[in-house]
């Protein structure tokens, strides 16, 4: 795909731009300084109805972009992004409930317009991996953890004769070859 | 169990496999929901004709492309040749979707614009370019604001649907097509639907 396949948002990219010199100029953070509205761009039109904005808000952040694919279409000043928006904003006005728009975006975009992939057949290694992946762990410690127990009480376990040795050599006895002497290892540092 | 040491050199090959292949995918390639799917239905004003209205139906019984276009996509005029010439083979009837001609320019200051100044507009504008370019549509329809763009799941122009006798999708291309494209992928594609019926 070449990279010229940018012409739905050349003004998004302005906009970023833009919004990078403001962000760095007064710290702001990008989240907010994209939202203000680009230059040549249909006004964003809001709900009269906050409760209707706070719902059209909510859904558009779990909606991705298709243009700016990292940017939900709340944030995304993409073109496209604002005619989602807006059709968000209009079929919720007209009373369809949340399931709906986002079944019409899915009919339209596929998976890839939903932030929270659905669990089904495809995305089962997704959403089960990691618990797999944690209970392989688990299992694979447990094993260890065992098997060592095991190994440690095999080791611990002394013969008769290592029994006596050991006692003879806490005792200070030189029973065989001798340990180096303290006086020894002086002269040598 | 004397190789035991390389079992995670050979977990890091598969994964580095897996991160190899996942290089060669592209992620603006987005996979469109609607192949084999009925083409969502639509009824827009011609460019050629304004007052008169092409609709999805008009060709059903053929088998054809339906190109998303716009003046002000740069991507088109890369494309575009490969449509003209493709025109003049006569293999396959490609039909225009002119896509947010006025407001999605991003030179244009479209707000407040009425609709009607806006269709005018875009007609002329989109009348322009193909007089510069050539013509390769059987005709081009005029989606002002973009709403039919959305039921195709258009995110990006160019975009090409192959939509076959009974009116249902059974291809999308993103992005222009290239000769090798065409040749390779999109003919034979056409060929494809074509025997199936």
């Amino acid at each position: 795909m070449p990279a010229d396949r940018i012409s739905l948002h050349p003004r998004g990219l302005r906009a970023l731009a833009r919004a990078g010199a403001l962000a760095a100029m007064l710290w702001l953070s990008p989240a907010h300084a994209v939202d203000a509205p680009p230059a040549g761009e249909v006004a964003p039109t809001v709900a009269a109805d906050p409760r209707l904005e706070a719902d059209v808000q909510e859904l558009a952040h779990k909606l991705r972009c298709l243009v700016c694919q990292n940017q939900s279409i709340a944030e995304s000043n993409a073109p496209l992004a604002l005619d989602l928006r807006n059709q968000v904003r209009e079929q919720l006005a007209a009373g369809r409930s949340k399931q709906d728009v986002v079944d019409y975006l899915v009919a339209r975009y596929g998976d890839f317009v939903l932030y929270e992939p659905p669990v089904k057949g495809i995305t089962l290694l997704l959403w089960g991996g990691p618990a797999a992946l944690l209970l392989a762990g688990i299992g694979w410690l447990a094993y260890r953890v065992r098997r060592r127990a095991v190994e440690s009480a095999a080791v611990t376990a002394l013969s008769e004769a290592e029994h006596a040795r050991a006692q003879a050599l806490l005792a200070g006895g030189a029973p065989g070859d001798a340990p180096p002497s303290s006086a020894n290892r002086e002269s040598r540092s | 169990m004397k190789a035991k040491f390389l079992v995670p050199l050979f977990l890091f090959l598969g994964l580095a496999g897996f991160l190899a292949f996942g290089l060669t995918l592209n992620p603006r390639e987005v996979p469109s929901p609607l192949i084999d799917k009925p083409a969502p239905a639509f009824t827009l004003a011609r460019v050629d004709d304004p007052a008169q209205q092409f609709s999805l139906a008009d060709m059903r019984g053929k088998v054809w492309l339906l190109n998303v276009w716009a003046s002000w996509c740069v991507a088109c005029r890369q494309e575009h040749p490969v449509l003209v010439d493709l025109a003049r083979r006569n293999l396959v009837p490609v039909v225009g979707l002119n896509y947010k001609e006025v407001r999605g320019d991003g030179q244009l200051d479209a707000r407040g614009m009425a609709l009607d100044a806006e269709t005018g507009l875009a007609v002329e504008r989109a009348r322009r370019w193909l007089g510069e370019h050539g013509n390769p549509y059987v005709l081009s329809v005029l989606d002002i604001d973009g709403r039919v763009g959305i039921d195709f799941g258009v995110y990006g122009v160019p975009e090409t649907f192959l939509i076959d006798g009974n009116g249902k999708i059974r291809y999308k291309h993103i992005g222009p097509i290239t000769p090798e494209n065409l040749q390779q992928v999109i003919l034979p594609k056409v060929e494809e639907v074509r025997r199936a019926g």
